[in-house]
């Protein structure tokens, strides 16, 4: 009995603990839920993580975060958090060898300056203070490294010895065992390398799905069956069809360059999203709008241009079409033949947009500009008019309602 | 029930948090990584270590959550019904077993690895959900509800092909294997090939990793790769010489093969290689 009541304080006890770390982390934006802070509780509960730090560590990480995006923020929330109770123990960790200090001492005091150090308590307890120091000085630079600078009034200045370009972090230490694990921000390369949150795009271009039969017969077609062995006067006559497939076709024309560049991410977004969920996507860049030709690889747009006419030719009109573009430019870049900021074009734009929708019945135009500002451009305006109203904002709403048009 | 790592396994402490809290919990742990860094063998040592049995479910892109649970053979009932055979009027004859059914009515707790969850549908996953956090689950055709024995220790590798959904995510500890640092790396192959040579072993680290390091590669070689070849180097009794020298016409170490898997990554490094040689010529 008396144990278990134990247990409930301890339990209490534990679960408070780490709130503030909950939260924290939370304002640093990784995604945690109380599910997951439960589970970090029963574990520790059930003895996971021994009151060591390493263990909590690594516990509290395999409970709370899910994907190696959020691992590097997760290290420096608990760096920050931890680094109370942990440097209270331990102490600074900076890359001053003591031995070399101490001999620097020896060189550079004097007998009187010597008697001084006595004073203060001696070298350890100087270094105790140098550390000290250091604390102070990181926590008002906000961490990272950082030159230590002259001595000032610090009783450090008695040596005569200024430790100026001895370089100071939280990365390397010899006066530990270890450098802390989360201090090495091993994962720092995962964090923004890869485009986030694709998952609610692939979602909305599920609606796009149109299954198709074809391929092997190896699925059971029981209306079938039941219908052949009827005729057969009741004796099993089975029918087997194809599986059903996703048999959608997507174009995708990209605007690149130019006033774009500040909705890359969202556009890398929906292109990766695209790409792992359409087998038959193909995808072409242009530059703030359609003339007679687009390219298929950035770096070489120069030299690798592919004629419109031929992507009319190549694919068939049950491929659907999705521009994304901010549709920013002068009207004259829409509606003149030489209107192109980049080239002469003998057609203008319109003319092959109009071809183009001609020959893809359905085709929509996701805007990354917010929905408001449209009607400020007059190019805006025109390449609405020129769509058939079918331009949509490149958010999850406006995508939905995109593929809502496109699966129509 | 603690895991430690095993003789042919090297775990890091960090990998034996994750796993004994997902074996003390009863919770799935989701296990990510760089293709090649001994997801899948994570599971296989997890039981060996503990001695228990392994369930493993493959997923593919055409797997079906249900699949895992069980499938209804109508077609051999139907069958069956026609030829008069006596099993028909029991239906339990014709429900086929999924593995996670195997894994919840197993004697003894075994350890069920649903691997690359990634491949198959977006949705499958979340089809998953009730199953893996209650361990149980309803079968329609017969109104039995099957309740896990031992609850399983699950083990759900991805390769990041698709994102996991969140509420699944939630369900689950994660670890990410890392690619393991020179030293991780050297112990491995110790555990693969005892007694390996010091001066080989060293020589192919090096190779290893500065190959690893070259820019623009398509699939970069890890883990499993660096075994093989090492297997092959010394299978073929590659001397540590051939290894060392740097500057000679081959450019590129002896039996690539098993490191480069496709002619673009061999073309670029022979590139790079080249370029290199001419800098320090």
């Amino acid at each position: 009995m008396g144990s278990r009541l134990r247990g409930s304080d301890d339990q209490e006890d534990e679960s408070l603990m780490f709130v503030d770390f909950f939260m924290q982390l939370k304002a640093a934006k990784v995604p945690v839920s109380l599910r997951e802070y439960l589970t970090l509780i029963e574990a520790l509960e059930k003895g996971c993580a021994n009151y060591d730090v390493d263990d909590f560590y690594y516990l509290s990480r395999a409970a709370l975060v899910k994907d190696e995006r959020n691992l590097d923020k997760f290290d420096r929330v608990f760096a920050e958090y931890f680094k109370g109770p942990e440097q209270a123990g331990e102490g600074i960790t900076a890359d001053i060898p003591e031995e070399w200090l101490r001999k620097m001492m020896e060189k550079h005091l004097t007998e009187e300056e010597k008697a001084q150090i006595e004073a203060l308590g001696g070298w350890d307890k100087l270094m105790e203070t140098l550390k000290q120091r250091l604390a102070e000085q990181k926590g008002r630079h906000q961490g990272g490294s950082k030159w230590i600078g002259t001595a000032g009034t610090s009783p450090f200045g008695a040596w005569g010895y200024n430790p100026e370009g001895v370089r100071i972090g939280q990365d390397e230490s010899r006066h530990r065992r270890a450098v802390k694990v989360w201090d090495k921000r091993d994962f720092k390369n995962l964090d923004d390398s890869v485009v986030i949150g694709t998952r609610n795009i692939k979602v909305a271009l599920r609606r796009l799905r149109r299954f198709v039969r074809e391929g092997a017969a190896d699925e059971l077609d029981l209306d079938g069956t039941i219908q052949a062995t009827a005729h057969n006067g009741g004796w099993l006559d089975l029918k087997l069809r194809p599986e059903r497939h996703n048999r959608v076709k997507l174009l995708l024309f990209l605007d690149v360059g130019g006033s774009m560049n500040v909705h890359t991410q969202t556009c890398e977004e929906l292109f990766s999203a695209a790409r792992g969920e359409f087998k038959h996507l193909e995808y072409f860049y242009f530059h703030n709008f359609l003339y007679e030709s687009v390219w298929r690889d950035n770096r070489r747009r120069g030299e690798e241009r592919i004629p419109t006419w031929d992507v009319l030719n190549t694919f068939g009109s049950d491929y659907k079409v999705v521009f994304v573009g901010d549709a920013a430019m002068s009207p004259y870049e829409v509606a003149y033949p030489g209107g192109s900021v980049e080239h002469w074009n003998e057609e203008a734009g319109a003319v092959w947009m109009q071809r183009l929708l001609d020959h893809f019945p359905a085709t929509v135009w996701l805007n990354p500009e917010p929905q408001q500002t449209w009607s400020y451009t007059q190019s805006t305006t025109m390449i609405r008019q020129i769509m058939g109203d079918r331009m949509y904002p490149l958010t999850l709403e406006g995508l939905e309602a995109g593929m809502k048009e496109l699966a129509r | 029930m603690r895991f430690a790592g095993t003789e042919s396994y090297v775990a890091t402490e960090a990998l034996m948090v994750a796993v004994n809290a997902a074996i003390a919990l009863e919770r799935p742990l989701l296990v990510k990584g760089e293709p090649g860094t001994g997801k899948t063998m994570l599971a296989i040592e997890i039981a060996k270590a503990l001695g228990l049995d392994l369930i493993r479910w493959h997923i593919k892109s055409t797997t079906k959550a249900q699949q895992g649970l069980y499938e209804y053979d109508a077609v051999s009932r139907l069958r069956d019904s026609q030829l008069g055979d006596e099993r028909v009027a029991d239906i339990r004859n014709y429900i086929r077993h999924g593995t996670l059914w195997e894994a919840f009515t197993a004697d003894e707790r075994p350890v069920l690895l649903i691997d690359e969850i990634d491949k198959a549908d977006i949705e499958f996953p979340n089809d998953l959900l009730l199953e893996l956090d209650r361990m149980e689950f309803y079968v329609y055709e017969t109104g039995e509800h099957v309740t896990a024995r031992h609850r399983p220790i699950v083990v759900i590798t991805s390769n990041n092909e698709k994102e996991l959904p969140d509420a699944f995510l939630r369900r689950c500890f994660f670890h990410y294997i890392r690619f393991p640092d020179a030293e991780t790396m050297a112990a491995i192959v110790e555990v693969h090939f005892p007694g390996i040579k010091k001066a080989l072993l060293q020589n192919a680290l090096e190779a290893f990793f500065e190959l690893r390091e070259t820019p623009g590669l398509k699939k970069r070689p890890s883990t499993s790769e660096l075994l093989d070849w090492i297997k092959l180097l010394m299978v073929e009794d590659i001397d540590v010489e051939t290894l060392r020298t740097k500057d000679n016409s081959k450019a590129i170490p002896p039996l690539y093969g098993a490191l480069l898997k496709n002619e673009q990554d061999v073309h670029l490094f022979e590139r790079m290689a080249f370029l290199a040689r001419r800098q320090k010529g």
